[in-house]
């Protein structure tokens, strides 16, 4: 006789006098394969954890982001934000796509640099610029965003010095109803200091103001904020045209567009209530195109967005490492990926889905990391169907800045992974080993016996 | 291993369904937790369901054994057991 497939007994209250203010299924189906792979393949093949890139989404998406904006206003440009996931692999398949790049340190202008980016196709922004970045942007001809003063001062300074009269923007802060209202970075509007920051650029004499830039907070989940923020610096550029009678060349409206992911604290899962590009480019375009700018002269739309561009196409697979029942009954699983891959478990509830067929049956868990630390958190509350030690679960929407903020704490960073577009899997980054950790450290010669 | 005693007043249909008239609460089983209360309403104990749900289901005997285990611990803290039934003294 062929026996029964087995499934954990479990027991459930059922809770009446209390239904779902939504009533909606918070249960998704299995997560067998990603691009026509099955998950179990690539865990065996590559190890458990892995980051997966779809290089297909990556390039899917940005085409819908700019068919967004491209349809609605004449002049776009997208710069890939590298501190999102600056991947060699993937800054090249946005160069390839036509992004330009956008970097907030020396580092990562090196970076775009190594990845054969034209030095004047690189956007040089950030609080923390050296010296000596400043002068390697100016040589080769890069856009520098203004953050403050004193770096005004020193560019002047430097220019002074200089064959070659830099190209910059200033990056403007702004009041777009908003909050919280990002005030540390740049130049505010309301004000004055923009102006002041403009004047003293254009009475130097020394530098060239090419743009005007602002960011005015992640994750904006209202599309009205750009409107507001496009016509702001719509008139400044406008004013900078009354007065000095030259034409800014660029508007660059930063990112910070949400992606699918679903905030900490939604009442609603967040593919249903945020924004799509089309949300957006229509504020945007709209703002642009009624505000005072000359229409037969408009300047070109920068757009920095990176979260949005890049985090469906990641995903993070994992394994269950054991089950576990809490004090107060509670289930909890315990996973091989924690919150040190996983950063931004702190921000999303993420959505995590086995990765092989599972029965009706749920329960409310809590899924923990393997970290020996209280918060390592994965998700504090899911339903989340019966697996046993050594099943698969997939973590969606990892492609932003899980790849640039994950820590190398307690475990080793593990493999990333691109299937491209043929559905051939590369593996573009390699594990850490103990040496990767211990190579770069020395040990004082009295350390060296015991 | 000890006996465990499902309190007799717990009703349970076929479907799963327990119902508690001393709290008013209900709940619900899947079909190899129901298996498992019948089980234990014939009298059985510990091993001897184990030994029944490996006979009838494909499963490594050490996570029968586990989950069973939980399975109890989830009844006793959801008070649907006898005076501390199958509590380890």
């Amino acid at each position: 006789m062929t026996k029964q497939l087995y499934e954990r007994p479990i027991i459930r209250k059922l809770e009446t006098g209390m239904p779902g203010k939504f009533g909606m299924r918070t249960e998704y189906p299995p997560t067998t394969q990603i691009d026509g792979i099955p998950v179990k393949k690539i865990t065996e093949k590559y190890g458990s954890p892995v980051f997966i890139l779809s290089e297909d989404t990556i390039r899917t998406t940005f085409k819908r982001a700019q068919r967004a904006f491209s349809t609605r206003y004449p002049k776009v440009q997208f710069a890939w934000s590298y501190k999102t996931n600056y991947l060699d692999a993937v800054c090249r398949i946005y160069h390839q796509e036509g992004s330009w790049a956008e970097v907030v340190s020396g580092f990562e202008y090196d970076k775009a640099l190594h990845n054969g980016v034209d030095g004047k196709r690189i956007i040089f922004n950030g609080p923390g610029k050296s010296e000596e970045d400043l002068k390697k942007a100016i040589d080769n001809d890069s856009l520098i965003h203004i953050d403050h003063l004193d770096e005004l001062y020193l560019l002047i300074g430097i220019a002074g010095n200089s064959s070659r009269k830099p190209r910059v923007a200033i990056r403007v802060n702004m009041d777009t109803g908003i909050y919280p209202q990002w005030d540390r970075f740049g130049f505010n509007y309301e004000n004055g200091q923009a102006w002041d920051a403009i004047n003293k650029i254009v009475g130097s004499g020394k530098l060239e103001l090419t743009g005007l830039h602002t960011h005015i907070g992640t994750f904006i989940l209202t599309p009205n904020a750009y409107a507001v923020a496009a016509t702001k610096l719509a008139d400044l550029a406008a004013e900078i045209s009354n007065k000095f009678n030259f034409r800014i060349k660029y508007i660059d409206l930063g990112g910070g567009f949400a992606s699918r992911n679903t905030l900490k604290g939604s009442y609603l899962p967040g593919p249903d209530v945020n924004p799509t590009f089309d949300d957006y480019a229509e504020a945007i375009s709209s703002a642009l195109l009624n505000s005072r700018l000359d229409s037969s002269d408009l300047p070109l739309l920068i757009l920095e967005t990176g979260r949005a561009l890049i985090d469906d196409a990641g995903y993070l697979a994992g394994s269950v490492i054991a089950n576990k029942r809490l004090s107060n009954g509670k289930k909890s699983l315990i996973l091989d990926l924690g919150v040190n891959l996983l950063f931004t478990s702190f921000w999303y509830d993420h959505k995590i889905t086995p990765a092989q067929p599972f029965s009706l049956y749920r329960e409310d868990t809590v899924l923990y990391g393997p970290l020996c630390m209280n918060i390592d958190v994965v998700r504090d509350n899911i339903s989340f169907p019966q697996l046993n030690t050594g099943d698969g679960v997939v973590v969606h929407s990892v492609g932003a800045y899980n790849m640039t903020q994950w820590m190398q704490f307690i475990t080793l960073r593990p493999k990333i992974i691109l299937i491209d577009v043929k559905g051939n899997m590369h593996v573009i980054r390699d594990n850490e080993t103990l040496n990767t950790v211990i190579g770069s450290e020395n040990l004082p010669e009295h350390l060296k016996t015991n | 291993m000890s006996l465990i005693k499902i309190q007799t007043n717990i009703a349970i249909s076929d479907s799963g369904f327990l119902f508690n008239p001393a709290t008013g609460e209900s709940f619900s089983v899947n079909p190899i937790g129901l298996e498992i209360i019948r089980l234990m309403r014939e009298g059985k104990n510990e091993t001897e369901i184990c030994a029944a749900v490996n006979e009838t289901y494909d499963a490594d005997p050490a996570i029968v054994e586990r989950d069973l285990h939980d399975f109890i611990h989830m009844l006793r803290q959801h008070q649907l057991l006898d005076n501390n039934g199958g509590q380890n003294n």
